[in-house]
């Protein structure tokens, strides 16, 4: 009886710790989150509280309008699905792989000056997002660095950040397919023919692309060391007693071990990459030729920009449930088979 | 006076907008009380294009408190669309703002617009293709704040180096791909311009094409006329003659012009500007677009000063608004940067102090307003998007995209 007693006033004392805490993410994160919500189901037009009372709901005409009838809001947010789709599947192993391998070498006791190379490796990550793409806007100009040295090996570079073609038609047309074959230029999703959906990114999302490598690679790097740092030395030296070189034991000792980590780190690519906004406002609002639209971006533009806060916030939702699916096809995938 | 030009051109503002988006979102609030209770002060939000442009509102606002009695303070908006709207969702919008026309609709049907047009005294003194451009379903919104209109701006040392005289300063299609093509050398070429309808939809009224019907019930996009027009760029463009600003490496078409990329651009007054502060040392003519097939044409572009419904300060709001399109502060701020007053009788004398900038004014009896309806600044948009990709592409189809989406925005305003 008096067992119980205190484990109950424990129980009233450990809500009312967290209490605080609670009502902080209430204010600041659930209630936003339910009134977007309902954003993206009124007809509120950005005028005084979506709550008044002559605003209506207006049942799923938002999501409607985005996902079907051949608009031209639904021709955005097909171009900025795709846009972002590329995006994502080039990110998101790359910086993995990069943040890997950096990892793997800074780990390396042979390496002279570790501390430097991580913090070198690292820098970029804690440079303001503005700051970078500031820089990769020149190094990437017409007459930048970047083409600069391009011209040294004879190559002339492409004008990146004003260049609107996609890599893969770019790839297409230098084996001679310049247009759209007939079974690719009929049809479609989101009002996107399969020609353009398989435009890839654009020369300028591709600068955008490397930008995204340059600068979260070290964060992943990090969470990378930190795992290496867990793996004790006596797994690796029972590789090398059973007779295993270098490359095996990476391959089949730390790498499987480092699969928690893997999971956290492309997760968070995944969540950060759906989501990029910051380069896309500050480096090139979209263009050239509406390449570098993003359905963060969008979202922005249709509220901030055209007053269609029930589409923006509709199209904020859509991308809310592609990153959860995502993330949960990701689970299953990495999920550690016995 | 907001320079429609790409948005790429204003990337120095983005970046100070997300330094200091955070801070306006701020004093908003805590500025709520002042601005939207009947006896604060009123609050001027504009979109400037430089110091100039800021002193002259701010002495021009400070002249009118001393002389109401009413405190006034001006504010400049790092991003001006999104300081409003994020007013308006708040409740708590500036009094005093600058509205383009483009986004004029979308604030005049979800109420955030007070129409006092009829309440302005000098309603008359307007030019009527202005009154126009902020007229929402027959309800003049708000006082025209001054105009610019395109014209040819020519290099005058690249044009004689060329061997070039006043007398062949081209008036007609042909003769402008001629000059063109003679002022085309090396890397330089002989025209260039924005990649954007803003620029190249000059063109259109050029060969009698316009956007939508006169009535604006219908959309126009997808005519012979403007097929023409956009065939007659492309073929520039093809020859090597003309290009986009974009792809000499420029932002817009007076930096490209400015460094001399090009010898000749279609640009606003608002060059004026830029050159007297980035390019001193290149000097300039500034002549009428050429003629088309269908004779003159240019376009027009206009901000006005917009007046919320939800400013607690009305009338004061409007008495600003008066004193701000008087003659005398127009002429002042057509000096301090070089926008041609909205005022009729003020024009007129601004054409005399400035006879070089004649061509500008007089584009105004025949320029065309770009499409305004609700929405059209989306499919503006696209079309720039598209129209980006002109030089290899198809001008028949992307005028076909183009109508199907101005058609629809069209419909749904009627």
């Amino acid at each position: 009886m008096s067992r119980r007693t205190i484990t109950r006033g424990r129980t009233r004392d450990g809500w009312l710790f967290i209490s605080p805490a609670v009502a902080v993410l209430a204010v600041f994160l659930a209630f936003p989150v339910l009134m977007a919500l309902w954003v993206s189901v009124s007809d509120w037009r950005g005028v005084g509280s979506p709550f008044a009372g002559d605003v209506s709901f207006v049942g799923l005409d938002n999501y409607r309008s985005i996902l079907t009838g051949g608009t031209l809001a639904q021709r955005d947010f097909g171009t900025a699905l795709r846009n972002n789709f590329y995006y994502v599947l080039l990110v998101v192993p790359l910086q993995t792989a990069l943040a890997l391998a950096l990892a793997a070498l800074v780990h390396a006791k042979a390496l002279r000056g570790r501390g430097f190379f991580r913090t070198a490796f690292y820098f970029p990550s804690v440079t303001s997002a503005v700051a970078i793409t500031v820089l990769w806007l020149f190094l990437f100009d017409t007459r930048g660095a970047v083409n600069e040295v391009l011209g040294w090996i004879g190559l002339a570079g492409p004008n990146w950040f004003q260049d609107p073609r996609g890599i893969l038609h770019l790839g297409l047309s230098a084996v001679g397919v310049d247009g759209a074959p007939a079974a690719m230029s009929g049809g479609g999703f989101l009002g996107i023919t399969w020609w353009d959906w398989a435009a890839g990114p654009s020369v300028a999302m591709f600068a955008l692309i490397l930008l995204a490598v340059f600068t979260t690679s070290g964060t992943f790097m990090l969470l990378f060391i930190a795992a290496l740092n867990n793996i004790g030395e006596e797994i690796d030296e029972a590789g090398m007693i059973d007779g295993a070189n270098a490359w095996q034991r990476f391959w089949h000792l730390t790498l499987p071990m480092l699969r928690p980590t893997l999971f956290t780190v492309l997760t968070l690519g995944l969540i950060g990459t759906w989501q990029v906004f910051d380069q896309i406002y500050t480096g090139t609002q979209g263009g050239p030729a509406k390449t570098t639209v993003t359905p963060a971006y969008l979202s922005y533009e249709s509220a901030f920009a055209d007053q269609q806060w029930g589409q923006g916030a509709a199209i904020a939702f859509i991308l809310f449930a592609i990153i959860v699916v995502l993330t949960l096809v990701q689970r299953a995938a990495l999920r550690s088979r016995p | 006076m907001t320079i429609p030009s790409p948005r790429r051109a204003l990337l120095p503002l983005g970046l100070t907008a997300a330094l200091t988006l955070s801070a306006c979102g701020g004093s908003g609030f805590e500025g709520g009380s002042e601005s939207s209770g009947p006896s604060g002060e009123i609050s001027v939000l504009i979109g400037s294009s430089g110091d100039a442009e800021t002193q002259a509102v701010q002495d021009a606002v400070a002249a009118w408190s001393e002389e109401s009695g009413v405190d006034a303070e001006v504010q400049v908006a790092s991003d001006l669309p999104q300081q409003l709207s994020q007013g308006f969702a708040a409740d708590n919008p500036p009094d005093v703002f600058y509205v383009s026309t483009d986004t004029l609709a979308g604030y005049a049907n979800n109420g955030s617009l007070h129409a006092y047009g009829s309440e302005l005294s000098n309603a008359d003194a307007f030019f009527p293709s202005l009154v126009e451009a902020f007229t929402v379903d027959d309800e003049f919104y708000c006082a025209p704040k001054d105009f610019s209109t395109l014209g040819l701006v020519i290099n005058d040392k690249l044009w004689q180096q060329a061997g070039l005289t006043e007398a062949d300063i081209p008036t007609t299609w042909d003769e402008l791909a001629q000059v063109a093509e003679t002022l085309t050398e090396g890397d330089r070429v002989g025209l260039a311009f924005g990649p954007e309808y803003q620029r190249v939809g000059a063109f259109f009224p050029q060969a009698g094409g316009a956007m939508v019907s006169e009535d604006g019930t219908e959309a126009t996009v997808d005519s012979q006329e403007n097929l023409e027009a956009l065939q007659f760029v492309q073929g520039m463009m093809q020859d090597g003659t003309a290009a986009y600003s974009s792809d000499l490496g420029a932002g817009w078409g007076g930096e490209a012009f400015g460094k001399e990329l090009t010898a000749m651009t279609i640009e606003g007054n608002w060059i004026a500007g830029a050159m007297e502060a980035d390019f001193p040392d290149v000097k300039y003519t500034v002549a009428e677009l050429p003629e088309g097939p269908a004779g003159p044409g240019t376009l027009a572009f206009t901000n006005c000063w917009g007046i919320a419904e939800a400013s607690g300060d009305k009338e004061d709001a409007v008495d600003l608004v008066e004193f701000l399109t008087t003659e005398e502060r127009q002429l002042a701020f057509a000096d301090a940067f070089g926008v041609i007053p909205s005022v009729e009788s003020a024009a007129d004398q601004y054409a005399e102090d400035r006879p070089e900038f004649a061509p500008f004014i007089a584009g105004a009896d025949y320029a065309q307003n770009p499409p305004a309806q609700e929405g059209a600044a989306d499919v503006i948009a696209d079309f720039n998007a598209q129209l980006e990709g002109l030089k290899s592409g198809d001008p028949a189809a992307i005028l076909a995209s183009v109508q199907q989406s101005l058609q629809a925005v069209v419909e749904q305003g009627s």
